[in-house]
C-alpha cells in the first residue's frame, strides 16, 4: 500500500532550498532509443528483424544471431520481479538524498532481464508491469509497477520522481481566457493542483467562463500579456517562485499564407505571441523554476507548450502562423536542454485544428479544448515529453514518419 | 570432449610479491606497478632486462595500458599482455604466461597487477565501468556493485536457505586469518555479533559483506623450472587451470559461475580430486561469491555451501583453510590486484613463505578468480590447481 502524499507544508523561507541534482545521465548513443520511447510514453525495445530476439540492454548487433537489423518496436511491458533490494547507501548524490530506494531484477516476458526501479507495491516473485520513464536527468529508466493499479500508487516516490503530477502542485496557465486555457485550468484543478494562477491577457475583455472559474479560491487571476516584457517580468517577480508547472496556452492563430499577405502585421503578431512570448516567459519564469527543481515533493517539474502539429510541417493555408509555431517548437527544444540540469521537463503537446472560433472554416474532425487539457494532465502524470492529441494529430504523426515529403505536398492541396 | 590439453609441465610460478596495501594513495597506478616490478627483481636476483615478458592488470592505469607501461618502466618485452579481467586476472595471467614460457615466446614473464585509490577514484572507476553498467545499471542508483550483489545474494539465500549467519561465519574466519597477516588492512577482530549488527547497506548486504577499496599491487614471475632452480628460487607447479566467460547466460539471476562448466576438466587434468586440496583462495568481493565457488569447484554439491560452511572452520589452523591472508574482505580490494591476492597467497603457501598464515604441510592449493560485473552478473571465472614444487 502506498502511503498517500499529504499536502506539503508552506515553504520555510529561512531554510536552504535543496538544489537540483540529477541521476546518472550518461548513455551510449544506441541506448538513446530508450529515451525516445520513454519521451513518447511507449515501451519499445530493439527487436531483431532476422531472429525476433528482443535485446536489453541495447545492442549494436543481435545477441543471438549477430544481425544488425535491430528495430525499436513495441514489446509486451510485462515481466516477473525476480528479486528486489532496498538501497540504504549510495555513492550517487541524487540517490543519497532519496534513500531508501528500491530496485530489482525483472525477467521480461519477451526474454531479456532488466534492472529496474521498483514501485513499493510490487512483490518479489510476482508479475509486474513495466514502463520506460524519463528520470530527472531526462534519460529513460525501467520502472516495475504493480500489475494492477493500487490505491495512491502515483504517490510512490519512485513514480513521483519520474512524473510531473499536478497533485499538490501550483500551476500557471499563461492565457486562462482562451478556449484551451479555460479547459486546462479546470483539468489541473481536477487533477489536484493546489493553486492555478490564471493568466489574463485582456483584463478589459469580459469572459463569463473565466469569471466563473475564478470564483474557485484555488484559481488566482493574474494580469499577463506575454507580448509585453514588463508584464511578464512583473508577474514573475510576484509569483515566479511559486510556479511548479507552467502551461503556455497563449496562441495567436490567423489564416493566410505568405505570398499574398505583404502586410506582415499578422506574421509579426503571430511570432510575437507564439515564439517571442515563449522566450519572454522562459527568461522570466525559467530561472525561478530551475532553482526549485528539487524543492521537496512539490518541486518545480514541468513546462508545457501547447503547439500545433503544423509546427512540424507548414500548412500553407495558415502559412505565417505555421512558421511561428515552427519557431516556437525550435525554441522549446532549446528550453528543454536549458532546463534539463534542473530536472524540469519541457512537454510539448501537439494538436490538430482546435474546435474554437479561429478554426471556424476548418472541416471536422477538430479537437476539443477539453481533450487537449486532459492530454496535458495525462502527459504530466505519465511524465512524457511529447503528446499528440486527437485523430488528426495522430494521423499526421504517422504520415510524417511514413513520408514527410509526401505529407508536405499533400498539405499544399488542403484548404 | 575436446582434445586433451597439454600439461604445464616444466613451467613454474615463483617470487610472489605484494606492495603493502594502503587505504588511499596519492601515487598513480604506474607507481604501484613499478614498485611491484622492482620487488620482483629484488626477490629473484634477475636484472630488469632479463624479464622479457610482461602481463599487466590495472583499472586506474588509464589512459595507459600495458603498452604505455613498457615505456614508463623502460622495458623491452618480447611478449606483452594486458588482462582486463578484474578478479579473474591472477589465474588468467598465470595461464597465459605459462603457455608463453612453455612455447618459448618468453623466458621470464612478470605478471603484474596494481591499482591506486584516490579519495574519489572509486566513484569514477564505477561510473565508467562498462557500457551495460552505464546504460542499464548505474542509472538505478547504487553507484557501485552493492545492489547487483544484493539481488544475487537475495536469490541465493532463497534458493539454498543460506542465512546471514552462514555468510558471517566465513567473514569472521577470514578476519581471524587476517589478524595473522601483517599486510591486511583490517587489524581489529570481528565477532559474529558485530557482523550481524553492522550497518545495512543494501538489503541483505551489510557493512562487513563489502570490501574496502584501497591501493596496492601484487605480482609474481613465471619461468622454466630449471631457471628457478638455477636462481635458487622456491617455486610452484601448475597442475591445471580453467577459464570461462559469460557462462550460463540464460540463468535469470546468477546462481552458478563458469567454474561449474569446467570443473571436471580442472580436476581431470590435475589427476586429483577436491578432497586432495589443502587450502582454497577464492575471490571474495562478497561472501555469496565464496559460496558459489565452493559449490561450482566441487568442494560441496550445488546449494550445499551453507552446510559446508557450518561444517568447517576455514581458519589457517582449522579445516579447509580458506583465504588464509584474510582475502579482500579483510585485506582490502586494491582494484585489479584483488584478482592476484589469492594467487600470491597461494604461491606463498606452496613455497613455505606464508609466515604467520602458513598452513601446515600445504602441498596442493586451489585458486579461484571471478571478475567484472558487467551488467547483472560477474562475467569472468577462472581457477588453477597448484602444487608445491619438489625441492
Amino acid at each position: 500500500m502506498t502511503q498517500p502524499l499529504s499536502k506539503p507544508p508552506r515553504k520555510n523561507p529561512v531554510a536552504r532550498t535543496r538544489q537540483p541534482t540529477l541521476p546518472p545521465a550518461s548513455r551510449s548513443r544506441r541506448t538513446l532509443g530508450l529515451t525516445a520511447s520513454a519521451a513518447a510514453g511507449r515501451f519499445d525495445l530493439q527487436v531483431c528483424q532476422e531472429c525476433r530476439a528482443v535485446q536489453y540492454p541495447p545492442r549494436e548487433v543481435c545477441h543471438r544471431c549477430l544481425s544488425d537489423q535491430l528495430l525499436w518496436q513495441p514489446v509486451a511491458p510485462r515481466g516477473t520481479l525476480l528479486a528486489s533490494t532496498t538501497l540504504h547507501h549510495s555513492n550517487d548524490l541524487f540517490f543519497r538524498e532519496r534513500l531508501p530506494w528500491r530496485i530489482g531484477t525483472v525477467q521480461l516476458e519477451s526474454g531479456p532481464r532488466a534492472i529496474a526501479h521498483v514501485h513499493g507495491d510490487c512483490e518479489d516473485g510476482k508479475p509486474v508491469k513495466l514502463a520506460l520513464k524519463l528520470d530527472r536527468s531526462g534519460q529513460a529508466v525501467m520502472i516495475a509497477l504493480p500489475e494492477k493499479a493500487t490505491p495512491n500508487m502515483e504517490d510512490d516516490k519512485v513514480l513521483r520522481e519520474t512524473s510531473c503530477d499536478p497533485k499538490f502542485r501550483r500551476a500557471l496557465v499563461t492565457d486562462g481566457k482562451s478556449a484551451v486555457g479555460l479547459a486546462v485550468i479546470k483539468a489541473l484543478l481536477d487533477a489536484g493542483a493546489t493553486t492555478v494562477f490564471a493568466g489574463d491577457p485582456h483584463t478589459w475583455k469580459k469572459n463569463r467562463a473565466f469569471d466563473a472559474l475564478c470564483e474557485d479560491p484555488r484559481v488566482l487571476p493574474q494580469a499577463l500579456d506575454i507580448t509585453d516584457t514588463d508584464s511578464v517580468e512583473r508577474l514573475s517577480r510576484s509569483i515566479g517562485g511559486k510556479v511548479e508547472i507552467l502551461v503556455n496556452t497563449a496562441d495567436y492563430a490567423r489564416e493566410g499564407g505568405i505570398l499574398h499577405n505583404r502586410d506582415l502585421l499578422k506574421a509579426q503578431d503571430a511570432f510575437n505571441v507564439n515564439c517571442l512570448g515563449l522566450m519572454r516567459l522562459a527568461q522570466h519564469f525559467g530561472p525561478a523554476m530551475a532553482g526549485r527543481g528539487a524543492d521537496g515533493t512539490a518541486n518545480a517539474v514541468a513546462w508545457v507548450n501547447t503547439l500545433s502539429i503544423y509546427a512540424h510541417l507548414n500548412l500553407p493555408s495558415r502559412g505565417m502562423w505555421s512558421a511561428s509555431q515552427a519557431a516556437a517548437l525550435s525554441a522549446s527544444q532549446c528550453l528543454r536542454n536549458e532546463l534539463r540540469p534542473a530536472g524540469i521537463r519541457v512537454v510539448n503537446v501537439f494538436s490538430g485544428p482546435i474546435d474554437y472560433e479561429w478554426e471556424q472554416l476548418t472541416p471536422p474532425p477538430r479537437v476539443s479544448p477539453s481533450a487537449i487539457a486532459s492530454a496535458i494532465v495525462r502527459a504530466l502524470r505519465d511524465g512524457v515529453e511529447e503528446a499528440y492529441v486527437g485523430d488528426v494529430a495522430q494521423e499526421f504523426l504517422a504520415r510524417m514518419h511514413d513520408n514527410p515529403k509526401g505529407l508536405e505536398r499533400e498539405l499544399g492541396t488542403q484548404s | 570432449m575436446t582434445r586433451r590439453r597439454a600439461s604445464y609441465e616444466g613451467v613454474v610460478a615463483t617470487v610472489p610479491v605484494t606492495v603493502p596495501y594502503v587505504r588511499y594513495s596519492i601515487h598513480s597506478a604506474h607507481w604501484w606497478l613499478g614498485k611491484a616490478l622492482r620487488a620482483l627483481i629484488d626477490g629473484s636476483g634477475l636484472r630488469k632486462h632479463d624479464i622479457d615478458g610482461m602481463c599487466v592488470s590495472s583499472f586506474t592505469l588509464v589512459p595507459d595500458t600495458a603498452v604505455g607501461l613498457t615505456q614508463h618502466l623502460d622495458m623491452a618485452p618480447r611478449w606483452l599482455d594486458h588482462i582486463p579481467m578484474g578478479g579473474a586476472s591472477g589465474v588468467v595471467a598465470l595461464r597465459r604466461a605459462t603457455r608463453a614460457v612453455q612455447a618459448g615466446d618468453a623466458d621470464v614473464v612478470a605478471c603484474l597487477s596494481g591499482d591506486t585509490n584516490h579519495v574519489d577514484s572509486f566513484r569514477q572507476t564505477i561510473s565508467q565501468f562498462s557500457r551495460f553498467a552505464q546504460d542499464a545499471v548505474y542509472p538505478y542508483g547504487a553507484g557501485g556493485p552493492n545492489a547487483s550483489f544484493a539481488l544475487l545474494t537475495h536469490n541465493y539465500m532463497r534458493m539454498t536457505g543460506a542465512t546471514r549467519e552462514d555468510f558471517g561465519k566465513l567473514c569472521v574466519a577470514q578476519r581471524d586469518n587476517a589478524l595473522r597477516h601483517p599486510n591486511a588492512l583490517m587489524k581489529k577482530p570481528l565477532t559474529l555479533q558485530q557482523y550481524m549488527d553492522a550497518k545495512l547497506i543494501t538489503d541483505p548486504i551489510h557493512l562487513f559483506d563489502c570490501v574496502m577499496p584501497c591501493a596496492g599491487a601484487d605480482a609474481f614471475l613465471v619461468m622454466r623450472e630449471e631457471k628457478a632452480v638455477a636462481l635458487g628460487l622456491p617455486f610452484v607447479r601448475i597442475l591445471s587451470t580453467i577459464e570461462r566467460h559469460n557462462a550460463w547466460a540464460d540463468d535469470p539471476i546468477q546462481y552458478r559461475g563458469g567454474w561449474s562448466m569446467d570443473k571436471d576438466d580442472l580436476y581431470e587434468q590435475a589427476q586429483i580430486g577436491p578432497g586432495d586440496i589443502d587450502f582454497m583462495q577464492a575471490y571474495d568481493d562478497y561472501p555469496v561469491i565464496n559460496f558459489l565457488q565452493m559449490e561450482d569447484l566441487g568442494l560441496c554439491e550445488k546449494g550445499g555451501a551453507p552446510q559446508f560452511v557450518r561444517d568447517n572452520t576455514f581458519t589457517v589452523d582449522g579445516t579447509m583453510p580458506f583465504n588464509t591472508n584474510g582475502g579482500q574482505l579483510s585485506g582490502g580490494q586494491a582494484g585489479a590486484a584483488g584478482g592476484y591476492l589469492g594467487m600470491v597467497e597461494a604461491l606463498r603457501q606452496l613455497t613455505g613463505t606464508a609466515g604467520g598464515t602458513q598452513v601446515k604441510d600445504a602441498a596442493i592449493g586451489l585458486v579461484s578468480g571471478f571478475g567484472l560485473i558487467n551488467y547483472d552478473r560477474g562475467i569472468c571465472t577462472a581457477a588453477a590447481l597448484l602444487a608445491r614444487g619438489a625441492a
